[in-house]
């Protein structure tokens, strides 16, 4: 490492550092969901990016594993001390995305994300069956004693973890054979990239982090259902803010998620009766105007520089 | 006479009802430069693809060094010292030129990163005449660098085996010599390459032997001023009597 990355490290942990002392002095609750809510999506849509961002592979999968990781809290939230709960979603997240990855990342293109789509949804159905059938119950309360402070820190160190892990894989050889798939896969293995096995350690690392935010987040939700823990909207929405920041740089992904959950929340206050249709016309908007996404139209507007970054 | 270093083996690949190689076979010797020919879809790119694992052979194997490699996935004979270019030019667009030379160099036995990498990247760029355009996105090269640089990125995986596929295919005149002259000065330090090629003038400078092919399977192998003058080669080009057309010049 040169001085300027170490400089760009020492910045980051500090500024980690200055938000994680946010709980201490913001004394609003409604503040505080807010921020956790932005947190929330800059896990998820960094998590996304890290294998949607170099592969290209679009995923409609992230509430399947973000759901599971809900439900994990829910199930085990009361019995078992909170780290060996997000121990279990960690290895439930892993060992899902394993069994999923090996099985469909032989798929490309638009197979791949109605693949993914429908992975959400099966896993949506399959729980909702399990809970109908054998507990007879649909819904779930979650009792654990996690505070709305706790919450806050365990989503920002897990988004300093993607954001580190991030930084620290593009400098490295899985980076660049992830940008070479991502460019074209039959040059990947012709240079000797056994992208299968790329493909799937890093759809498995982006999936554990949605696991893992999922059991962090469902204590913020006291009640759960299938259809709270799994809705599409939360698969939708982490796609698009990876879109609108750009999926392919480090901040991209945050550059998306802060304006978009202010917006949607600033919407859904009050729109409450039209929110879905402005959803809906944001989509549209931010694939006409930014296709390229806020970084990548920061640095069309910067004068050619000539390098990759 | 020792094993060569590559060797097909009644290799056939059908598609459907489509034969596209029909049982072929001959072999390559480590230090050869040898052209394979035939008309347009005597299965010439197919037979590549087979060497190269981007396809997998309906019967017949491919033998690289006195090893079995047809079934082995593309990356491991990749691996294992085959390089090779694509009819149709293949870069890495949204990559720089080193970059795209650095994808060769990193995932080779002993693969190279970082600042090494940057280094050998530099010099395989200045080797095919890129020096200057390191830091240039590939996708904005001309047709004909785009070529230099996927022979770059091939030369990357310090191959001992090179398939160039219509590598010379597109060049002006000059172009062309500058090409041959490439091709002969690996060859003169011992590289072995395969070449689909349509341009007389680089099969006749480079190739010491030609296989030719027609209709999938391989009608002539030998010297190359032999094979060149082989009535069936001959007719196989120019077609017969009555439908004489223009032959690839």
């Amino acid at each position: 490492m040169n001085r300027g990355e170490y400089l760009a490290w020492g910045a980051g942990a500090l500024v980690m550092a200055l938000l994680a002392t946010v709980p201490q002095w913001l004394d609003n609750d409604y503040y505080l969901s807010l921020l956790i809510s932005v947190l929330m999506y800059s896990v998820l849509a960094s998590a996304w990016a890290l294998f949607s961002g170099p592969t290209r592979y679009v995923s409609l999968a992230t509430v399947a594993f973000f759901g599971v990781g809900a439900y994990t809290t829910a199930v085990f939230g009361e019995a078992l001390p909170w780290a060996a709960v997000l121990l279990i979603a960690l290895g439930v997240g892993v060992a899902m995305a394993l069994v999923v990855g090996l099985a469909t990342l032989r798929l490309s293109g638009v197979y791949f994300v109605i693949f993914s789509f429908g992975l959400a949804e099966l896993v949506k159905q399959l729980v909702t069956w399990y809970e109908v059938n054998i507990t007879k119950d649909l819904g779930r309360y979650v009792f654990v004693d996690i505070t709305a402070q706790d919450i806050y820190w365990q989503l920002l160190a897990l988004l300093a973890l993607v954001l580190g892990l991030r930084a620290w894989i593009a400098r490295t050889r899985l980076g660049l054979a992830l940008r070479v798939i991502g460019e074209d896969e039959t040059v990947a293995v012709h240079v000797g990239i056994n992208t299968t096995r790329v493909k799937v350690l890093l759809f498995t690392l982006s999936a554990s982090f949605m696991t893992v935010a999922g059991a962090i987040m469902a204590p913020r939700w006291t009640y759960l259902d299938p259809t709270i823990a799994f809705a599409p909207a939360i698969s939708f929405q982490t796609l698009i803010m990876a879109l609108l920041g750009g999926a392919g740089t480090l901040f991209g992904p945050l550059l998306g998620a802060v304006p978009l959950v202010l917006l949607f929340e600033f919407l859904s206050a009050n729109f409450p009766n039209h929110f879905a249709i402005l959803v809906g016309l944001v989509f549209m908007l931010i694939v006409y105007a930014v296709p390229q996404g806020i970084s990548g139209w920061l640095r069309r507007r910067k004068p050619h520089d000539g390098g990759a970054q | 006479m020792s094993t060569p270093l590559l060797e097909l083996k009644g290799l056939s690949k059908r598609f459907g009802g489509l034969v596209a190689v029909n049982a072929l076979s001959f072999e390559v010797h480590a230090g050869e430069v040898v052209g394979l020919l035939g008309p347009n879809g005597s299965g010439k790119t197919t037979a590549m693809n087979l060497v190269s694992g981007a396809l997998a052979p309906s019967a017949g194997e491919v033998r690289f060094a006195g090893r079995r490699i047809s079934g082995l996935p593309s990356h491991q004979i990749a691996r294992l010292g085959v390089a090779r270019t694509f009819q149709l030019v293949r870069v890495l667009g949204g990559m720089n030129c080193r970059d795209n030379v650095a994808a060769g160099l990193a995932f080779r036995p002993g693969g190279l990163h970082g600042r090494a990498a940057a280094h050998a990247a530099q010099q395989l760029l200045e080797r095919v005449g890129l020096g200057a355009q390191a830091g240039l996105a590939a996708s904005e090269l001309t047709y004909i660098d785009q070529k230099r640089l996927e022979l770059a990125r091939a030369l990357a995986l310090a191959p001992k085996l090179l398939l160039l596929d219509e590598w010379l295919a597109g060049l002006n005149p000059t172009e062309l010599q500058q090409g041959i002259a490439l091709i002969a000065a690996l060859r003169d330090e011992g590289m072995t390459v395969l070449m689909v090629e349509h341009v007389m003038d680089a099969v006749h400078a480079l190739c010491s032997r030609c296989v030719v092919m027609n209709a999938g399977a391989r009608i002539a192998d030998g010297a190359t001023r032999t094979v060149l003058s082989d009535p069936r080669v001959i007719e196989a080009y120019l077609g017969s009597d009555d439908d004489v057309e223009a032959a690839h010049a």
